[in-house]
């Protein structure tokens, strides 16, 4: 994979591209564009599903496809294509002109593309590294096989998915960058039955760039985990609303900071007026325990890239230092319409997505506290184990499920609870985080947004809320 | 390459492969749409998309498949190369064929296509859009989430036996979303979405109107003490609940085990005898409808809940083979056929002699919540379970008076809720996934204020 046959005229993944691509920037500045990118790609991917003791589907997919962005002062016009033909990249600029209606004389300034920033080169032997479909048939079957530890559990399934993107961006600005991206996760589930109780548990795992990752994934410690929680929850009672206090485990708790608060602090959300903190760079938006960090550079980690889709490598960017706003995540447009320094944020499913100011890995540094701390420091209240999904509204409210939670009575855990979702508003609950662990851990997830759906981590250590509303029945 | 290419050289390419046994599914769309931002163009985008997927059958009658979006001749043969591959490991306990109905007549709406207005007019449009709901309030400030879009597609199924059929068609789609803001308040927002077959069709008045009035009426808020409440389902949320707990329908998600429904729930009743519930790609009113489903068995009315009783689930072809019944046109082409809902018909049927007719949404002075739209699906409903927990945006009616809800969750199950419909709306409107009346319902739980 990843190589095509050489035709004239045409992008070919493995050459160099630089002449043709230059020609075609050359092309819309000629035509008035302030500024040209060009987002090239080609995939690879495969899945593969076990239920019960089976396996029931593969499903391998491939294609290519080119995504072309023009500005013209703060407006941008988008075309993507699967035509990587001169003609019809050439086709596509033309459409992306026209839209924006570009009638001055005005063009912006191209000087040719700079030296190829190659970070593929170590990536190639990646394809004949993964594990083959036998291999990942033979370890999932064991995982379900594993899931089989008594009568209740009556449905068993184990999934795992590799994406392959060899990527070239080029751009006017002369960025001219080619890279290959490995994604690998897999994923465990479990429904559990007894009677007229039901619960359910899953688990997911994931990794960047690490071709050996799922062989070297524990299944058998992923299935104990899976099975005990949704044993646990099989007979647990509906939690009571209420406003209370609650621990957020570590690892997927992560994921109200990433939903509630990480999402108003990209530049996307600046443009459309939509996130509270716009105005409050440098001032306290949080507890002053709160630390909170997104990066793309931590080895191995699902949200971690060499280089962002717009060509530029990924910092480590402090969002908030003890409770202090200080910093936006942004993309090309997020600079261009708010000021913010691009973050190497920016991000996209693929070629047919304009990238946009998205979170990578995403989560609270760790404070100083043991679990056991949080969960004694409160007399009456929720320790959420799991999260489910979530959303955020356009107004800032978000609502969590909790997958798995146990009530907090005197300072200990006690029976299992079902049904229970957090409530709230990032910059209501932020100052109200009050206690942060010392056990950070991240865990892999998959953000839909504007630019698709991109992978990321979300992590934290343990932490205490001193009050959320819980909804339940 | 058009569609009658495609099938032309995925059969020389089977053949040099001795692959007797194929099909595939094909779309090619274009598509067009802008966002705005206080009348400046924000961003404008346009596509060419074209995926193809192909299913082959080894001599051991395995099935395997490929998907791509290189419909080039090199493209075509990888894929069924890589078909080729995969169906060694195609599934043995749950075999595949071709749907027995992939060659029998469809019907197609008579449908003018559109042409494409293009991205200036659709601009146009939009500014002109915003611009009026911006200023049709004082307190509304911006319409943060906005598009208009065009879309014009085709899909084909074929098979090595002789079956092909297409159909194309055009859409376009409407969203206003709009942020009011006053003084001391927080934020609040909500809108409104139009489908048409093309964008001279939508309505963009009821639209602007819709996303107004919406928003307005939010602007007065309070919390709600958390407690059980009558609570009225708007169409739009009924049909939410209802599409998000489809698997009680879904013959895949019964064999797989996570349906609320088994095997021999036909004729069970799981709700008043007063509701009845068809799926119906084909009605009239259904902008996105479609002929054939992804195995080109051809969609139909078909009842889900007759009078309060189970009549019917959703089949694929193999499902329906299982079953001992026909594939019923709800089938996705993978390589484990998925099974899902077109579009949700729901009506009171003859047997509504218990309904508390009094329960009417705009004449009712009693209390009740009025749920106008149920928000994060994927994450607040456990369809395998039958429990839901979804924040909602609504209103209490209180001593005559209606005042928007502050954020909130409605909870319970699935089975409680439909046996517990009170009342059922004579007048249906028309969603984008369904045509429902207002639902009425005894005794939810809302989480607002402890």
């Amino acid at each position: 994979m990843l190589t095509s046959q050489i035709k004239s005229n045409e992008i070919v993944f493995g050459s160099s591209n630089k002449d043709l691509l230059e020609e075609i920037i050359f092309y819309g500045i000629g035509l008035g564009a302030d500024f040209v990118e060009i987002f090239i790609e080609n995939t690879d991917n495969s899945s593969v599903l076990a239920e019960e003791d089976f396996i029931t589907s593969v499903s391998p997919s491939f294609g290519r496809g080119a995504g072309i962005r023009i500005f013209k002062g703060k407006k941008d016009g988008f075309v993507s294509t699967n035509d990587l033909t001169k003609h019809g990249l050439m086709r596509s600029v033309s459409q992306a002109i026209e839209m924006l209606d570009i009638t001055d004389n005005k063009r912006g300034v191209f000087n040719g593309l700079n030296k190829h920033r190659n970070y593929s080169l170590s990536k190639k032997k990646w394809i004949n590294e993964v594990p083959s479909i036998n291999e990942i048939s033979e370890k999932l079957l064991v995982s379900t096989k594993s899931l089989k530890k008594n009568n209740k559990i009556i449905t068993r399934k184990g999934s795992y998915s590799r994406n392959l993107q060899e990527v070239i961006i080029a751009s006017s600005d002369g960025t001219y960058v080619s890279d290959i991206r490995l994604h690998q996760t897999v994923g465990l589930n479990v429904i559990a039955s007894d009677a007229q109780y039901r619960s359910s548990g899953s688990r997911r795992f994931g990794s960047s760039g690490v071709p050996n990752e799922f062989r070297l994934w524990d299944h058998e410690k992923a299935a104990n985990d899976v099975f005990e929680s949704s044993m646990n929850m099989l007979y647990a009672d509906y939690v009571d609303a209420g406003q209370m206090p609650v621990v957020l485990a570590n690892k997927f708790g992560g994921v109200i900071f990433h939903e509630a608060c990480g999402h108003l602090l990209e530049t996307t959300q600046i443009e459309r007026g939509t996130t509270p903190f716009e105005n409050k760079l440098n001032e306290k938006i949080a507890h002053e325990s709160v630390t909170a960090i997104d990066e793309g550079i931590s080895e191995g980690s699902f949200g971690s890239l060499s280089v962002d889709d717009e060509g530029m490598e990924p910092e480590k960017s402090v969002l908030i230092k003890d409770g202090i706003l200080k910093k936006f995540l942004s993309d090309r447009a997020g600079e261009l319409r708010t000021g913010h320094k691009r973050t190497g944020s920016g991000r996209r499913q693929n070629y047919s997505f304009a990238a946009a100011s998205r979170m990578r890995n995403t989560y609270i540094a760790k404070g100083e506290h043991s679990k056991e701390d949080l969960i004694n420091s409160i007399s009456e209240g929720l320790y959420c184990k799991s999260m489910g999904g979530g959303s955020v509204g356009a107004t800032g409210q978000f609502n969590f499920a909790v997958e798995e939670g146990y009530l907090i009575k005197n300072g200990k855990l006690t029976s299992p609870v079902k049904g229970a979702t957090l409530i709230g508003e990032a910059k209501e609950v932020m100052p109200k985080i009050s206690m942060c662990g010392n056990d950070l851990e991240l865990a892999p997830g998959f953000c839909g947004s504007i630019s698709g759906s991109v992978n990321v981590t979300v992590g934290q250590p343990h932490i205490k809320v001193d009050s959320i509303t819980v909804g339940g029945r | 390459m058009n569609s009658r290419e495609i099938k032309t050289q995925i059969s020389k390419a089977a053949d040099l492969l001795n692959l007797k046994k194929w099909d595939y599914g094909a779309s090619f769309s274009n598509d067009y749409s802008v966002q705005v931002d206080k009348g400046e163009a924000k961003q404008l985008k346009a596509s060419q998309k074209q995926i193809l997927t192909i299913r082959v059958w080894n001599q051991s009658n395995l099935v395997g498949i490929t998907t791509t979006s290189d419909i080039s001749e090199s493209g075509i043969k990888k894929a069924l190369k890589q078909a080729n591959i995969a169906s060694d490991f195609g599934n043995k306990n749950e075999t595949t064929e071709f749907s027995p109905l992939a060659k029998d007549p469809i019907k197609v709406k008579e449908i003018k296509k559109r042409n494409p207005v293009g991205i200036k007019k659709l601009l146009t449009l939009l500014r002109g859009a915003e611009l009026k709901l911006i200023e049709s309030h004082e307190s509304i400030k911006s319409v943060p989430y906005n598009g208009l879009s065009e879309s014009f597609f085709e899909r084909v199924y074929a098979n090595s036996e002789g079956a092909f059929r297409s159909y194309s068609k055009s859409q376009a789609a409407l969203y206003l979303y709009a942020r009011a803001e006053e003084k001391n308040k927080k934020p609040r927002s909500s809108g409104s979405v139009k489908l048409g077959y093309g964008a001279g069709d939508i309505d963009i008045e009821s639209c602007i109107k819709e996303a107004s009035n919406k928003t307005i009426s939010h602007l007065n808020y309070s919390s709600i003490k958390t407690d059980k409440y009558l609570i009225c389902f708007s169409p739009e949320s009924f049909l939410t609940i209802i599409n998000a707990f489809s698997s009680m329908f879904n013959a895949r998600s019964i064999i797989d085990g996570v349906s609320l429904s088994n095997k021999n729930s036909i004729g069970e009743k799981i709700s008043t005898e007063a509701l009845n519930i068809y799926d119906d790609s084909l009605h009239e009113k259904n902008i996105s409808s479609t002929p054939f489903d992804g195995e080109g068995t051809p969609t139909k009315r078909l009842c889900l809940i007759n009078r309060g009783r189970i009549e019917n689930f959703i089949h694929s072809e193999s499902t329906a083979r299982i079953f001992k019944t026909t594939p019923t046109g709800h089938a996705g082409l993978g390589s484990k056929v998925s099974v899902s809902p077109d579009w949700i018909v729901v009506e009171k049927s003859e047997e509504n002699i218990d309904l508390k007719t009094s329960l009417d949404h705009s004449t009712y002075e009693g209390e009740f919540v009025y749920i106008e739209e149920l928000n994060a699906i994927h994450a607040g409903v456990r369809a395998s379970q039958g429990s839901f927990s979804l924040p909602f945006d609504g209103w209490l009616y209180k001593n005559g008076k209606k005042i928007s809800i502050e954020s909130a969750t409605v909870a319970g199950d699935i089975k409680y809720l439909l046996k517990n419909i009170v009342n059922i709306e004579s007048s249906q409107e028309v969603t984008t996934s369904g045509i429902s009346p207002h639902i009425w319902v005894n005794e939810l739980s809302i989480t607002g204020d402890a």
